[in-house]
């Protein structure tokens, strides 16, 4: 946590703006997952569970092998195994994917914490960060400064995503599907095939967030690792408006936002500090709510979301 | 007696095929499920075999923890009071349409309630304290999910985000709350409100160790039930939920309707709350965060947002929940292990929807 003694009321502004680069990556990489997995007209509530299990996943990994680069892949590859069972269930007529999402969220959070608890105490080598403060004086602008090379392929795929949806074969594939899936198979786009690799690859993505916690910020395995970065995932991308490019913005909010409340506190202000967490879910609520209309659907939302179909 | 010779042929107009086809889906409604149970029950001994333990012994395990003896399905029962009374609070609006999943949010906001009224109001009598402490826990419960409600009708929020963050407030409130202006200075390892006094506390059962909740529980299902499958009201529900143009359209009062479905469920889930705080916590603090919401859901789903569906689907999970501890001293598995089973059992239940009428056997035979 960075220490405001020295600074005073500077350190404020400067702390926000620290949790908004250290804490934003995990948002960044649940929401571009939850985005693309609902773009192809499903929803994965159970990125949550993804997050942990790739948490743990990278930090064992990690810890066995000595290559926290490993870990990010084996957190990678754990979260899109969750994913391609999300995806086949949440495919099966009759079955709803946000009750398949909660029971993946129980799931993988229990398989989590199964295999976790004998790495909770060895230490694991975190990722190397790339240090861009060397030229200030002040130690909290440099350990501010240190980004992780997971945040710049975040923002790198953040941009990537927005033009594959515009631009590409397979980006239009997605969005037929999502928008209306019988017009797409009568276009000979297989449902199926797009969506299972669209929640696979959305879960990929989770894991590396899971990744992120574990091997950068907070850097270690632990029940409480994630502080519900996955169940955001979905307001997230509500907020962001489906658009990978609004994701990227959104997470960096948010992930400044969670800085409100402890940089308040090493500030000297005590109260308060627990609602100030919760200004991330306010300030989404109160979007959506200015926001939305019960006539028309939410510009931008896939058209099949949320129907069954 | 000829109208009513005349209804009672209508009403049944061909005995023979039907009554042959009702036995088939009864016992198709009977076997997929038990089937799914059991096939979960497979896998998960899979896994425990993985993970070095016998499958039979933690099966043996489960069922002697969860089910084995009267002593043990009191710890079942326990567990299940909360359940249900939350699962009611997904159950309830999903028969409107409605996918709300702030159940922990409104149980936290019930116990809240609760604290506010049994720590202020001390000298009340034992019942009238016990009275106004469940209404206000069900008020608490019933605003905050009418509040999904409202947001979903007027300004088309989607309810499933709106609840969900709702979780996270209410939860920061209570944090707030008992960390800042209910905080009693004598919880020290474990931020708490003022408590409740002893003499207001929710009891138990006569001649069990099961508290009251189980009994408000039992009897929010089956007035769910009653109200929803057998009333006018329940049919107006249902109408709402299976075509929401029709509804409109034969002059329902959609939105009275669809905020009161809304208050029932958040009630019932702050009086999950309510029972948590008055007879398990004593006062408010984060154990009333765990888990039992998003529980309920799952338990709605499975439950098929029906009374009893839900009544037993929750002793089911109850006696899921109770085995913790014997798995961990018996079995030496960890205590997460609960956890995968019961992510296990919904995953297969689930997918087990998918197989109602896939089956040949269960079929009416063609003509």
């Amino acid at each position: 946590m960075t220490n405001t003694d020295s600074i005073g009321w500077l350190g404020v502004p400067l702390a926000i703006m620290a949790g908004a680069i250290r804490g934003s990556s995990p948002f960044l990489f649940v929401s571009l997952g939850e985005c693309l997995t609902e773009k192809s007209g499903k929803i994965n509530l159970g990125l949550e569970g993804t997050l942990l299990l790739g948490a743990m996943s990278a930090y064992a990994i990690s810890y066995k092998t000595g290559s926290p680069w490993l870990g990010v892949l084996a957190a990678g590859a754990a979260g899109a195994v969750l994913g391609s069972i999300h995806a086949w269930l949440s495919q099966r007529p009759r079955v709803n994917d946000i009750a398949v999402g909660i029971a993946m969220f129980i799931f993988g959070s229990g398989l989590a914490f199964f295999i976790g608890d004998p790495y909770i105490q060895p230490m694991a080598p975190p990722l190397p960060g790339i240090q861009l403060g060397n030229w200030s004086q002040l130690p909290q602008l440099q350990s501010a400064l240190k980004i992780s090379p997971l945040l710049v392929a975040g923002i790198a795929l953040a941009f990537v995503f927005h033009w594959f949806f515009l631009n590409t074969r397979w980006g239009m594939f997605i969005r037929a599907v999502g928008d209306n899936p019988a017009a797409a198979r009568a276009q000979g786009i297989s449902v199926v095939k797009v969506r299972t690799l669209s929640i696979m690859t959305g879960s990929f993505m989770a894991g590396i967030g899971g990744a992120y916690l574990s091997l950068v910020y907070p850097g270690s395995w632990t029940r409480l690792v994630s502080s519900g970065q996955g169940l955001m995932a979905v307001a997230l991308v509500i907020f962001a408006r489906w658009d990978p490019r609004r994701c990227l913005y959104a997470s960096l909010l948010f992930g400044g936002a969670q800085a409100v409340g402890p940089a308040l506190q090493a500030a000297g202000v005590q109260s308060y500090y627990y609602l100030f967490n919760a200004a991330p879910y306010i300030l989404t609520l109160g979007i959506m709510i200015f926001t939305c209309s019960p006539k028309r659907s939410l510009a931008g939302a896939p058209g099949a979301l949320g129907s069954g179909e | 007696m000829s109208t009513i010779a005349t209804l009672a042929t209508t009403a049944n107009p061909a005995p023979a095929e039907p009554v042959s086809r009702n036995w088939r889906v009864l016992v198709e409604s009977v076997v997929i499920p038990v089937g799914a149970i059991l096939a979960a029950l497979v896998v998960f001994g899979v896994f425990c075999g993985l993970a070095g333990a016998s499958p039979f012994s933690v099966y043996h395990s489960i069922y002697r923890a969860a089910f084995g003896n009267w002593y043990a399905f009191q710890n079942t029962l326990v567990r299940a009071a909360p359940i249900m009374l939350c699962a009611l609070c997904t159950a309830l609006p999903m028969r409107l349409g409605l996918v709300v999943i702030g159940n922990e949010g409104a149980l936290v906001m019930g116990g809240l309630g609760t604290v506010l009224v049994g720590a202020n109001w001390v000298t009340a009598p034992h019942y009238v304290a016990l009275t106004a402490m469940a209404l206000a826990g069900m008020a608490m419960g019933g605003l905050w999910i009418m509040a999904v409600g409202a947001m979903k009708l007027y300004r088309g929020v989607n309810e499933v985000i709106s609840s969900l963050l709702m979780n996270y407030i209410a939860i920061a409130i209570l944090n707030h709350l008992v960390n800042g202006p209910m905080h009693d200075p004598s919880s020290l390892n474990k931020p708490s409100s003022y408590p409740i006094p002893d003499a207001n506390l929710l009891g138990n059962i006569p001649g069990s160790r099961v508290h009251f909740g189980l009994i408000y529980g039992i009897v929010a299902c089956l007035i769910t039930w009653v109200l929803i499958e057998h009333t006018s009201f329940g049919f107006k529900v249902r109408m709402i939920g299976g075509n929401l143009r029709a509804a409109r359209i034969a002059g329902l009062a959609v939105g009275k309707i669809s905020l009161t479905v809304c208050f029932l469920g958040g009630a019932a889930a702050g009086l999950a709350g309510m029972a948590e705080v008055a007879a398990v916590q004593g006062s408010a603090n984060e154990s009333l965060v765990t888990g039992y919401g998003y529980a309920g859901i799952l338990v709605a789903f499975v439950g098929r947002q029906h009374g009893l569906g839900v009544l037993l689907v929750s002793i089911l999970l109850g006696g899921i929940l109770a085995s913790g501890g014997m798995l961990q001293r018996v079995n030496h598995l960890s205590d997460a292990t609960v956890l995968v089973f019961e992510g296990m059992v919904f995953l297969v239940i689930l997918y087990s929807e998918s197989l109602y009428g896939r089956f040949r056997i269960f079929q009416e035979k063609a003509a």
